[in-house]
């Protein structure tokens, strides 16, 4: 299938980790962590929404049950950060499944789909506003441990690293899917349903597996959320907003492409601070703004930034081929 | 409220913080100076939710900052550094830690000496963690959940009470004007919104109402935003308890408040702890009637101090409600802009040094000279207001109060 | 808890709740079914209507119930503008990029309200506000007696406007079959942008029924958006029927489960129940079947 090659993605990931080696400001680190955390959370939901075409409208019941498994077990039980990260993962991608599982076997699809995904998260943050293990309202508050070992550093730069090491896994594993058998089921899925099932591709099942490794991905943003601001509750966990985020970057970027995620993640939160120099200090102006450009972005890039590139450089192409044409009259 | 003054505030925002956006341009290019020429401003980060679901207190509390840096500036600015003035590096913290996260990020980069607000809890606990890794000063100004204060960073400061002291204060309050009156509430019902103030408070007065002879009939637990609260106050009505104690913010107390009004449901009072509306000028002007009697244990201001009613002056001649975001928040920038006295400096450890040993009085609140144990004042408490007339008087304690409490409420 | 005193009263609460409810899902559920598109801007437009409303009354001392009839006619036409001129040439067809349109506008008209008239809650004290119709059994409060039956009236009037008239007849045969209706000379781009201006006059009608016991401020429409999504799916997409009876369906359910799980806690039944119901019939409760 047509895409970057794991050598694209290996360069791109070089160029961004050296970045904290080209600068110490923190206030462009944090902000390309917490880009590269959206883009890590897009790309989950690229996996299920983009390659499967089933879009979540939910995605932040992966990320909420990520970062409170996460939070539970370092500050309920005393179990190491990165154990309880990694059970962080194992546990979204569990809920992923679950939630596939009810639905897909039901056949929801479409528009039905996407709001059931909506009301298992807010099914999960009204659960977790409640429940006394997730501290109910008061949320979880980790303990401030500078130490690697507790997955927490002085400086910002390993986080950098680490939000970067796993994007780039995220790529790995996409490209990987484009390139399987997997992958050419999952878009056969996208496509058309009907026809997937009728040429004997068990269109449940492939699903399933999809949800579970997006789920999974976006869990790990969340793990990774929870380390780096130390505070989760209800809202942040399971909230619309991260939902809408895991949408917002595929869908700019390019839905369905390796790298689509990861652009509509930096363009959008690029946006958001350009928003706010040029708005000034009035409350909301950034965001007029920025809710125009983003309108403006869908009018005149309808498939993405990838999209946009991809017709660039097909025009770049085309013209460049169409000089000898003409030549020859 | 007018247009016209508010668009005057925001002008006048706006060009502060022009100035104040141009310095924090220019920090960014410049590494923070270390040696400051004398009179050469001193910046500080002034940080609130002004968008977002919180944006009303955020900008209640930027108000107050900025007014208070005004005030400061107009009166020759810190004569120990020589007049400088106090430029206010503003940040929107968008109602989210993310949000609040970023900004101090580019305060610290912009060179700021200090940072004030957050105003909500989780904003506060962030906002101040990321200030921590700078030794950057950071003054706490209204968020309440004790943990603020607990996790051993030097720079958190926390100029107001946090919850246990609320929750202890509110209740021994109770008991003493309940026991005053005669004692005739025995029964309790509690309506709380259901995040981190909300439970926090009602987890703490459940624990320690029965202790002190109250019964808690039922505890109801309610989102932010509640859109109808008819069978909350179903239950009221259909329990009765003596008294009801809500906890809650501003818009879901009113719907709880006039609902109640239109269910004609009367208990023999309303003792609100952290009410959102309970102590605010707006309610007891919008809803004159609804409002009457409720009593409240929230923060305020010191009402015999001519200072705090010059200020309300101020704010209500500028067409904005006199609320405690206003106040407090005037305060901690009155308590930074002392600890740049005493300091000399504005470097950051001196500043830190200087709030830990502060012992400011010219704030407005009745907390008396501060004094920061492990970041928290000490003096810090609420106190108890009550609506008589179309005014909130203070009940409570005596060397603040200027009316005596009217319970029971007297029937309608 | 199972006593009538308390029952009856919750049940004809949840109906009046879930009245407003099911107006503001009629606007949603025609723009699905006939664009198939999710609105996300629907809470937005709420908002603003809401603000419409209040300031109808502030400035021109309209009373809410009075200024729907011009509110109405200036939602529809923002609606049918909105859809014409914005969201159907920025979407190029595509359905991720309409949600994301509609999510962009969104983002422009809640924040576009908070600058413009700034973050504090804003509510009117009408002095009818407070009346009471008695039953005896229960108060119920006269706007949301009132406000049920004009949901009923509109209810009704737009299931007449779509069976009776052509336009109706226009929209009800490009919901079901777009292309032939295409071919069949309707201009599509008009009946799509008129179901957007229906769904938006809906809203405004929804916005004067809730101000006199609600509050305004620019994040009030997010609170109903997603019980709006909710009552949609159940009811069917597409359906009025489906969207009215849903809505009533909802407030109860709110009510109730707010009853016995507590407030918090009983939102949950709300989301609970739609799940539940899209598991074992996808089309939603009176949607055709897919």
């Amino acid at each position: 299938m047509r895409g970057p090659s794991i050598a694209h993605i290996v360069l791109v990931i070089a160029m961004l980790a050296t970045v904290p080696l080209l600068t110490a400001s923190s206030v462009v680190l944090n902000f390309l962590i917490v880009a590269l955390l959206i883009a890590l959370v897009g790309q989950g939901w690229n996996v299920l929404g983009g390659y499967g075409g089933q879009y979540s409208f939910g995605h932040a019941a992966f990320f909420g049950t990520g970062a409170y498994v996460t939070a539970i077990l370092q500050m309920r039980y005393g179990i190491n950060a990165w154990p309880a990260f990694a059970l962080g993962i194992a546990g979204g991608a569990l809920v992923g499944a679950a939630i596939g599982a009810l639905t897909f076997r039901s056949g929801l699809k479409g528009s039905y789909f996407a709001l059931v995904t909506l009301a298992f998260a807010e099914v999960l943050r009204i659960l977790a506003s409640v429940a006394p293990i997730t501290g109910a309202g008061v949320g979880i508050l980790i303990t401030l441990d500078l130490r690697p070992q507790a997955f927490q550093f002085q400086s910002r730069a390993p986080f950098y690293w680490i939000v970067l090491a796993l994007l780039a896994a995220s790529l790995v594993i996409v490209r990987l899917i484009e390139q399987s058998r997997f992958g050419a089921w999952l878009v056969a899925v996208r496509e058309n349903e009907d026809a997937a099932k009728a040429v004997g591709v068990d269109t449940v099942r492939v699903k399933l597996v999809a949800m579970t490794i997006s789920a999974a991905i976006t869990a790990a943003g969340g793990g990774f959320y929870v380390q780096y601001f130390l505070f989760i509750d209800s809202a942040i966990a399971y909230g619309p907003w991260i939902s809408i985020e895991a949408l917002l970057a595929p869908i700019v970027g390019g839905v369905g492409t390796v790298f689509g995620p990861l652009l509509g993640a930096l363009v959008v939160k690029t946006l958001g601070e350009l928003t706010k120099l040029i708005a000034g200090d009035a409350p909301g102006l950034d965001l007029v703004i920025y809710g125009g450009v983003l309108v403006l972005i869908v009018a005149f890039a309808p498939h993405g930034i990838a999209g946009l590139l991809a017709d660039l450089r097909g025009r770049f192409a085309r013209l460049r081929s169409s000089v000898p044409e003409r030549a020859h009259g | 409220m007018s247009h016209g003054s508010a668009r005057v505030t925001r002008r006048h925002l706006l060009q502060t913080t022009a100035v104040g956006a141009a310095a924090a341009v220019t920090g960014l290019i410049n590494a923070p100076a270390l040696i400051r020429a004398q009179g050469s401003p001193v910046k500080l980060g002034v940080l609130h939710p002004v968008s977002g679901a919180l944006s009303y207190s955020g900008q209640q509390g930027r108000l107050g900052a900025t007014i208070a840096i005004e005030e400061i500036n107009a009166a020759g600015g810190i004569k120990a550094l020589g007049g400088a003035k106090i430029e206010p590096t503003l940040g929107d913290a968008q109602s989210t830690p993310e949000g609040g996260n970023a900004e101090v990020e580019k305060m610290n980069s912009a060179g700021v000496a200090a940072i004030v607000g957050g105003y909500a809890s989780s904003i506060c606990l962030t906002a101040s963690q990321t200030a921590a890794r700078y030794d950057l000063p950071y003054v706490v100004d209204v968020g309440v959940a004790d943990n603020i204060v607990t996790r051993g960073l030097k720079n958190t400061f926390r100029f107001g009470p946090g919850f246990g002291v609320i929750a202890k204060t509110a209740l021994d309050n109770l008991v003493t004007i309940n026991d005053q009156a005669g004692k005739p509430a025995k029964t309790v019902m509690i309506v709380h919104e259901d995040s981190l103030f909300g439970s926090g408070l009602a987890k703490l007065l459940n624990a320690q109402l029965p202790e002190r002879g109250f019964q808690v009939l039922e505890t109801i637990a309610h989102p932010t935003p509640t859109r109808d609260f008819n069978n909350a106050v179903l239950k009221i009505k259909a329990q009765n308890p003596d008294l009801v104690i809500p906890a809650n913010y501003y818009n879901e107390y009113v719907l709880l408040a006039r609902t109640m009004q239109q269910q004609r449901v009367r208990q023999k009072g309303i003792y609100s702890v952290l009410g959102g509306a309970a102590s605010s000028y707006k309610f007891v002007k919008e809803f004159p009637e609804a409002a009457q009697y409720i009593m409240d244990c929230n923060h305020w201001f010191d009402p015999r101090n001519p200072k705090s009613l010059a200020l309300k002056k101020k704010v209500e001649d500028r067409g904005q409600f006199y609320t405690y975001e206003v106040f407090m928040n005037h305060s901690c920038i009155l308590l930074v802009a002392d600890a740049l006295e005493r300091a000399g400096s504005a470097e950051r450890a001196k500043i830190i040094t200087a709030l830990e040993n502060s012992t400011f009085a010219g704030h407005v609140m009745p907390y008396g000279p501060t004094k920061f144990v492990n970041g928290q004042n000490q003096g810090a408490a609420p106190v108890n207001t009550q609506v008589l007339g179309n005014d909130i008087q203070v009940i409570f304690p005596q060397t603040f109060a200027t009316a005596k409490p009217v319970f029971p409420m007297p029937p309608a | 808890m199972l006593s009538p005193v308390i029952l009856v009263p919750a049940i004809l609460n949840g109906l009046l709740t879930g009245a407003v409810y099911g107006l503001i899902a009629l606007g949603l559920t025609l723009i699905y079914g006939v664009l198939h598109i999710i609105n996300f801007a629907h809470g937005a437009l709420l908002t603003a209507a809401m603000f419409a409303a209040f300031f109808a009354h502030r400035w021109l001392g309209l009373d809410p119930y009075l200024a729907a009839i011009v509110l109405t006619p200036l939602f529809f036409a923002l609606g049918y503008c909105l859809q014409r001129f914005v969201i159907g040439p920025a979407a190029h067809g595509e359905d991720r990029n309409i949600l994301l349109v509609t999510l962009g506008l969104a983002v422009v008209i809640e924040n576009a309200l908070l600058y413009a008239f700034g973050a504090d809650t804003r509510t009117l004290n009408l002095d009818y506000a407070f009346n009471v119709v008695d039953l005896g059994i229960a108060f119920l409060a006269l706007p949301r007696v009132i406000g049920f039956g004009v949901v009923l009236v509109v209810a009704l009037v737009l299931w007449l406007i779509l069976s009776l008239t052509d336009t109706g007849k226009a929209i009800r045969a490009v919901a079901k079959e777009k292309l032939g209706a295409e071919l069949s000379g309707i201009d599509v781009g008009h009946i799509y942008a008129v179901t957007f201006g229906l769904g938006t006059a809906c809203l405004a009608i929804a916005a004067c029924l809730l101000i006199p016991t609600y509050y305004v401020n620019p994040h009030i429409g997010n609170a109903f958006v997603l019980i709006a999504f909710t009552i949609v799916v159940l009811g069917g997409m597409g359906s009025v029927t489906g969207a009215l009876v849903g809505g009533l369906f909802i407030g109860v359910v709110e009510s109730l489960c707010g009853l016995y799980l507590g407030e918090s806690l009983g939102q949950i039944g709300i989301f609970v129940m739609f799940i539940l119901v899209l598991l074992f019939r996808p089309s939603g409760l009176l949607g055709e079947r897919a």
